[in-house]
């Protein structure tokens, strides 16, 4: 089954007070089945987060069209979903993964990961029980259930991130960087991670500089020099 | 569109001043800014449309001036619009009339039943003299109750809520900090049990702890009430912890809307950019 089908998609920013536009991307085609994994490779400044916000909205697209398969709403394009549409889609569907941590603050890590059970609208006891249920599952120390998770190491944000946007069992899951700066024993922590996510159904989309480290787990690879797919081995076919 | 707002509002409009012929067409203004040189009107909101949802923070933002707390007066009966509709879907008698031509016996109705307002000055809110009970109770009548005792523990629970001390409850809320009389006013304005609440600048001017108190309590009102809440700041920062949408305003005009983080990280107009720049 299509999930998400990117066609012909371009992003233009303006910059009003240097009266610049220029493009970060243009003609992005591809698509990918429930359950896959695609990782998006391509150069520093290749238009690759562009493309993960253009796809969860933090950038307003304007260019092409975003068709991802919805839940609620069936066949939607993200482009020109509208705004309520979009809130909804984050709580229930589609979740997002930056290296960086966006959160309120001075907020425990255990709540902020009930909080977002809470907003689903679960109950104080479901919520306080999967939040931990998703502490224990990406290894956060128990230590740091209750602190503020402002003085973690790059490793232990990314790994509450990933519970916080894990909790709610997104259907698509969108991973930038998700092993920028951490060392190798970190990125290995991570590697598990995405195959237990991969193992669960979820499926992801995932930009890395080095993609050797997914090798074997990705299904297909994007790579924004050729703008090609490239298969990876293992996947018979693409379409 | 899969659900129906609370609150729409359209061509909010209000002005101070008659007007002439260099101001009065509305497509073609000579203004500074918001201000007619000429006849010295000013315009503090032109047109103003947009929907409040469900359960939802619609943030506003906008330099000083910009006609913010303009809007929110009007909305909430205390100034007049010149002109302009707004319409609450609450199931009530007055549901899709628009509120600004009813009578000021049915405005008050709205307010007293619809709507909680937190000014941002809490001696428009408040009365200072009276006690921090008193104060809620007055807006407990006001919406219809008699009971003393009931009023009374009421008063006390949601005071409590805000993390009013107990001991402190019958104290004048000139006594107190200006965190705490935000807290008292949010405890005032939730007793109604509103679907509709209104903030404007409840956080300037406090200290960062106290701040991020209230913004936890606001955030709070929001997971456990779903109460649907316009949230009027300056500070950006505040708009990004609290709201789910976000109209940016200049001149008394709406120039940008979006969602919050969209509004933060890819601003289309030149305005918002350098507010968002600026910041960075
Ligand atoms: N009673 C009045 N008579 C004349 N002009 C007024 C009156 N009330 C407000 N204004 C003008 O309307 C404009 C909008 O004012 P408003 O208080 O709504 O701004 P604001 O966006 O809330 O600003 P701030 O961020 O400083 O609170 C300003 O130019 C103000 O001077
Ligand atoms: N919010 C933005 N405003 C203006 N330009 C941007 C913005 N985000 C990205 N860009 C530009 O778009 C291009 C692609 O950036 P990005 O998508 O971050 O690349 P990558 O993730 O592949 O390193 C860059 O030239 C970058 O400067
Ligand atoms: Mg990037
Ligand atoms: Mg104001
Ligand atoms: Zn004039």
């Amino acid at each position: 089954m299509r999930m998400l089908e990117i066609g012909d998609f371009g992003k233009r920013f303006t910059i009003h007070h240097l009266g610049q536009t220029m493009h970060a991307v243009e003609h992005i085609d591809f698509s990918l089945d429930k359950g896959e994994f695609i990782g998006i490779v391509g150069k520093s400044g290749s238009g690759k987060s562009t493309i993960l916000k253009s796809i969860y909205r933090t950038y307003l697209p304007d260019e092409g069209k975003i068709i991802y398969n919805s839940e609620r709403f069936g066949d939607i394009d993200l482009s020109t979903a509208a705004e309520r549409q979009i809130i909804y889609l984050r709580k229930y569907e589609i979740g997002y993964v930056s290296q960086f941590l966006n959160v309120m603050p001075r907020t425990t890590s255990r709540q902020l990961v009930e909080q977002a059970l809470l907003e689903m609208g679960e109950s104080e006891e479901v919520a306080k029980a999967e939040a931990e249920k998703a502490l224990i599952h990406f290894e956060l120390d128990p230590k740091l259930w209750d602190t503020y998770p402002n003085t973690f190491s790059g490793g232990e944000k990314l790994r509450l991130n990933i519970a916080i946007a894990t909790v709610k069992k997104p259907r698509l899951l969108l991973l930038d960087e998700p092993t920028a700066s951490l060392d190798h024993q970190s990125k290995i922590k991570v590697r598990e991670i995405i195959e237990k996510l991969k193992a669960n159904g979820t499926t992801l989309v995932g930009v890395f500089h080095d993609i050797e480290f997914m090798e074997g787990l990705c299904d297909k690879v994007y790579d924004m020099k050729t703008r090609q797919l490239v298969m990876q081995a293992g996947v018979v076919s693409e379409s | 569109m899969y659900e129906e707002p609370i609150l729409q509002v359209r061509n909010l409009h209000k002005q101070f001043g008659p007007g002439c012929v260099q101001c009065s067409s509305s497509s073609d203004r000579h203004l500074e800014k918001n201000y007619c040189p000429n006849c010295g009107t000013v315009y503090a909101c032109q047109n103003l449309s947009f929907d409040l949802y469900p359960g939802e923070i619609l943030g506003i933002v906008g330099e000083s001036g910009s006609g913010k707390s303009t809007m929110m007066q009007c909305l909430y009966f205390d100034a007049e619009v010149t002109s302009g509709e707004a319409y609450i879907a609450d199931g009530h008698e007055t549901a899709y009339e628009n509120v600004f031509e009813l009578s000021s016996q049915q405005q008050r109705f709205i307010r007293n039943h619809k709507y909680g307002m937190v000014y941002q000055n809490p001696v428009h809110g408040l009365k200072m003299n009276f006690s921090s009970v008193g104060n809620i109770a007055e807006k407990l009548i006001a919406a219809g109750n008699r009971n003393v005792a009931d009023m009374e523990s009421t008063s006390k629970t949601l005071l409590e809520s805000v993390h009013i001390p107990l001991f402190r409850m019958k104290e004048a809320p000139k006594n107190f900090s200006g965190g705490m009389q935000q807290r008292v006013q949010i405890a005032k304005a939730l007793s109604n049990n509103p679907p509709i609440l209104f903030l404007d600048e409840v956080t300037t001017g406090l200290d960062l702890s106290v701040q991020a108190n209230v913004l936890d309590l606001i955030k709070k009102i929001q997971r456990e009430l779903g109460i649907s809440m316009i949230v009027v700041s300056h500070d950006l920062a505040v708009i990004r912890m609290l709201a789910d949408r976000t109209i940016v305003m200049l001149n008394g005009r709406i120039i940008e809307e979006g969602l919050t983080d969209q509004i933060l990280e890819d601003p289309q107009h030149a305005y918002t950019q350098q507010l968002v720049y600026s910041l960075l």
